[in-house]
This record gives structure tokens, sequence and C-alpha cells, in this order.
């Protein structure tokens, strides 16, 4: 069963600046402690031998030469912005250095 | 009690790649707002990150150049926050396998005076990581604009230790980086076009202490000195909240350029969580023996070594090899006229002094860039040449210089054009001097009296009556014959 208890949903919901009904609130917080209990599981088990893999295909080195390709014109990069102007989009202000 | 700071540096710097770290949108500095985009950037849905491999190999470069070690596997993270400046809300950097390790800056302290080289001293890093540029907001009363051409352009992390101790060094170790990856090509590191951007965690200790104080990070510092400035403030900030009893709190300061004074940016509401995972996306990056031995080849040498060897080799002053070195391009020209005449104390001053005046007269902005300049290495090299010969005096080179500048032509024909040419026809010479002891009894008798310095009234008449073309040591010669 979950352990909802490892689990703050405000501060989880917050992050993914999503809002959340009680009901809400109650059934992911189920959810995602399963999750975590799932990962408990992968914990317990002793990897010290194997080799530690950033990703599941052993590929490495995938890279593209330094040349230009065709960018997007200013309307087309713009078409979804609810607001824009002066060729750029407009967002409500926000102070803060990310 | 006496304190003292403790200073470490975060310096982000953009490379010098035509295109974006996981797409090849281009970048330049300066250009239309949202014209520097494509689906990757804006990051739409279905699109996929490819690396940009002269990205990735300017960065082991970078750290080559200052000794980090450069790990076999480095990988890419997704950094998630929600900001505008990234349409994805998230970042592609590398948090827990950086593609550099370690490593050092070489710096130089003031010295005593300008003639002296100050004391140098290693300020040790702890990474350099690669990741992708934000997009530039700026802020109007109620509203923020979003231009999207920086994001996605490769950028490197420079994260030093807390090892610097001074305001002045954090000026230091910023000049010293800076000129390291100027040379090498890896970026242009111009400040004011935010190629290169700086934050400083500062905190303050009892002197003689080893643990270290609550640090503040200082951000917007925008231009070197400006560095200097907002730390030495904010040194002084922290000394008088202890000497108060006042609790340093662990905050973001913005440096205020402007007034000269740091101030709390508002605290977020809770703590940075970033949630860094591995990205799918991306593969990792496996960084082989023969591909860093091929890219050790390309490295410049060092700002402060090619002082060392000027200073060793071409016994050049102190003072002079400080303006070449630091320049690779003034460095690379001094080089280039040294190829055709091997003369460097007299090269480089008259690279230091006469090109360097010249140019920075000729600029309209600052000086005119040495790429502009129409004097080629190979005439100024010709120019020292002229004067070994002894077909002109220093003088006259002096004259010659601007002359060259202005119109880009070889001394030679200027000399030619203008009838420069020192006159070495000893029997019109002969006559001359002849008719200056004729003329000026009083110097010729007080030079026959034993008093020396007399010849030189004579010489200077001579050199006048030639509008200086004569050669000021054969002069010497037949003043001396005829007054024996």
């Amino acid at each position: 069963m979950s352990d909802a208890s490892n689990i703050d949903i405000d501060y989880v919901a917050n992050l993914a600046r999503l809002q959340l009904t009680p009901e809400e609130k109650q059934r992911f917080a189920g959810q995602l402690g399963d999750i975590l209990e799932h990962f408990e599981k992968l914990k317990s088990i002793d990897v010290s031998n194997e080799e530690p893999m950033a990703h599941p295909f052993p590929v490495f080195n995938v890279l593209g030469a330094d040349e230009a390709s065709p960018t997007l014109s200013p309307e087309q990069a713009l078409v979804n912005a609810p607001k824009q102007r002066d060729q750029q989009l407009v967002v409500p202000k926000v102070v803060d250095d990310a | 009690m006496e304190y003292e700071p403790v200073i470490g540096l975060e310096v982000h710097v953009q490379l010098k790649t035509n295109t974006k770290m996981f797409t090849r949108a281009p970048y330049h500095y300066g250009a239309e707002p949202n014209t520097l985009t494509d689906p990757v950037v804006l990051g739409m849905p279905g699109t996929l990150p490819v690396m940009n491999r002269k990205a990735i190999e300017m960065t082991i470069q970078a750290g080559l150049l200052l000794g980090c070690k450069i790990p076999e596997t480095c990988k890419w993270d997704r950094k998630n926050y929600f900001y505008p400046d990234m349409p994805k809300n998230y970042q592609i950097s590398q948090f827990d396998q950086p593609i550099c390790d370690g490593g050092e800056v070489e710096i130089e302290m003031l010295g005593p005076s300008r003639n002296v080289m100050g004391e140098h001293r290693n300020v040790k890093l702890t990474r350099i990581h690669l990741e992708e540029d934000v997009g530039k907001l700026t802020h109007f009363d109620s509203e923020s604009l979003v231009d999207y051409n920086r994001a996605g352009t490769p950028l490197i992390e420079i994260v030093s230790e807390p090892d610097l101790y001074s305001p002045e060094e954090a000026f230091a170790y910023l000049t010293a980086l800076r000129n390291c990856l100027v040379a090498a090509g890896i970026s242009e590191c111009d400040m004011e076009k935010g190629q290169m951007r700086c934050d400083a965690n500062v905190s303050i200790r009892p002197k003689g202490t080893t643990e270290l104080g609550t640090k503040v990070e200082i951000k917007n510092l925008n231009t070197i000195s400006g560095v200097r400035n907002g730390i030495a403030y904010e040194i002084q900030r922290q000394t008088l909240a202890m000497e108060n009893n006042q609790p340093i709190v662990q905050e973001t300061r913005r440096w205020n350029a402007d007034e000269g004074y740091t101030t709390s940016m508002r605290s977020k509401e809770m703590a940075h969580d970033y949630r860094y995972f591995p990205d799918p996306d991306l593969m990792p990056v496996k960084v082989s023996q023969d591909w860093l031995e091929q890219l050790a080849e390309d490295l410049p040498e060092l700002p402060f070594d090619m002082q060392r060897r000027y200073m060793r080799d071409y016994d050049l002053p102190y003072t002079i090899t400080s303006v070449l070195c630091p320049d690779a391009k003034l460095a690379a020209y001094f080089e280039n006229a040294l190829a055709v005449y091997e003369k460097p104390k007299q090269i480089a001053n008259f690279i230091t002094n006469d090109l360097l005046r010249e140019l920075s007269a000729a600029g309209e902005n600052g000086s005119l860039p040495l790429d502009q300049c129409k004097v080629r290495p190979e005439h100024v090299a010709e120019l020292v040449q002229l004067i070994d010969k002894g077909d002109i005096s220093s003088h006259i080179a002096k004259e010659v210089f601007p002359e060259m500048f202005s119109t880009g032509k070889g001394p030679s024909q200027i000399v030619d054009e203008k009838g420069l040419k020192q006159s070495t026809d000893t029997g019109e010479l002969e006559a001359t001097c002849q008719e200056i002891i004729n003329n000026n009894p009083k110097p010729v008798a007080e030079y026959k009296a034993g008093k020396e310095p007399a010849i030189n009234a004579l010489k200077g008449q001579v050199m006048k009556m030639t509008r200086g073309k004569a050669n000021p040591k054969i002069v010497d010669e037949i003043l001396r014959k005829l007054l024996a």
C-alpha cells in the first residue's frame, strides 16, 4: 500500500505549478507514494558491482557539426504567443533570478 | 576584531560557436529579437536536442588550458524551474558529472609600481560545466518582454573554490581568466555584451580562523570593475554588521553600480529545488585520450607563460610585456613582425608606444581594433630595419609612423616619397658642418676649451639645417674631425 506520509503533496504541486483539489491531493499523494515505494524496492538491490549508467543505451557522442541551419521567422516563432509587442513575447512581470 | 573576506566566483562564459548548444540555430550578438530561434530553441513538443561538437571541444580546451582533470565520461541533466526565460521549463546543464574537474587560474596581483611585476598565485577551481544559456527578459512597469535569441547558446560555468581573499584578487582572477579564454579563441569575454557574467559568493570571518562565514551571493556584477566594487562594498557591509552584532543572512543581493551598494533581492518563497535528473534525450559524452591529445595541440601559450618567455628570451622589460602578452592579437602581431626582423626591443617599442597611441587616437568608441589597422607587422619590422641601416634616424621614424598608420604605405615608400633618407654624403655634410662652425664661434671656443657638451649645440644646428636627415653619428664624427 502507499506510503503517502513521505510526500509533501503541496510542495510538489507548487513546484509543478499545479492547483489540486483536496480529493486530487489525496489521490496523487497515494499514487506518488506507490512510485516511491517501487524505488525503495529497486534501492534494495545490490548494484555495487554494476557499472553506473546515465542512459539505458550504451551510445555515446552523438554530436552535430557547428554549421548553421535555417531559423524560424519571428512571425512563426511568436505565432503561439498570447500577447506580443516589439517582436517579443509579453509575459506578466516576474523579477526573479532563476 | 579584524575580519578577512573569502570570495568564490561563478563565471559564465558564452562560447564562440556559430550555432547553439543542442540545435543548429545560429547565434550572434545584437540580432533583432526572436530571429535566432527554431523549434528546439522554443521547446516545441517532439523536438530532440543534438549536441554541438565544437562547444564540447571548446569546453575541454578551456579545461586543458586551466589544468582541469577531464573525466572519461560526462552527462547532461535537466534543471527544472518555471521562469519565462526558458520556454521548455528546464535548462539542460550538468549536475554531478561535469566536463572538467578542478583546475586553477594563475593570477597576478598589483605590483608595488607599474614597472614591477606583482606577486603571482594560483586560484583553485572547483569545476567547469557546460550548459545552455537562457533567453533575455526586459522588464517594464507591469510586464516583461522575452527575446529567445540567446536561449540555447552554449555557456560554460567556471566555478572557483572560495580561494580569493580581496576584491583586487577577484579583479585579477577575472582579468587572467578572460585573457586565457580570449587567447584560446574560446570566447570574446566581452562583459558589456554579456559574453562573460559573474556572480560572487562573499563571506567574512575573523582573521586567522579557517571556518567559512555565512555567504552572500552578489548578482548583477556587469563589469570587471563592478565585480571589484560590488565585492568591496559587500565586505564592508558584512564587517559593519559583524561589528554591530547584527546577523548576516544567507541571501542573494543585487549590486547597484550607479549608486554603489547592494540590496537584498526578493527572497523566494522556498529554497531552490531544481529537481535535477539525467536528460533522457541526450547520450553521455566519452572523451578518449586521442581526442584530448588532438584538442591539446590547438592550445595557445598561456599569457603569463608568454610573458615570462618574452622577458627571458627577448630581454623585454616587464612594462612592455604586460602590455603585449595579455592581448593575444597584439602579441601575435609582435611575433609576426619579429619573424621578419629579429629586433624584439625596438619592434616592441614601436608597437606598445606608437602603434597603440595611433590606434587609440583613431578609434571613435575606444581604440580602433587591431585587425582594422593598416600598418602591417612587416611594416613595423621594415621601419626598425631602416633605422638600423642608417637610412633614417629614430627621430624621423617617429614621424614616418603616423604616415604609415594613416596611409597604409610601407615605410620605405614613405621615406622615398618624402625624401627623408638620411644624408650620408659626407662631402656635403662636411660643408654644412664647416658652415655651422664658422657661424657659431662661442660653442666652438667652449668645446676647444675642453667643455665637451658644447658640441651638442653645434650638432643641433647641423640637424636643424639638414631638417633631421643627417645621420647624427656621422655628424658627430665630422664635427670632431673639423674641430680637432
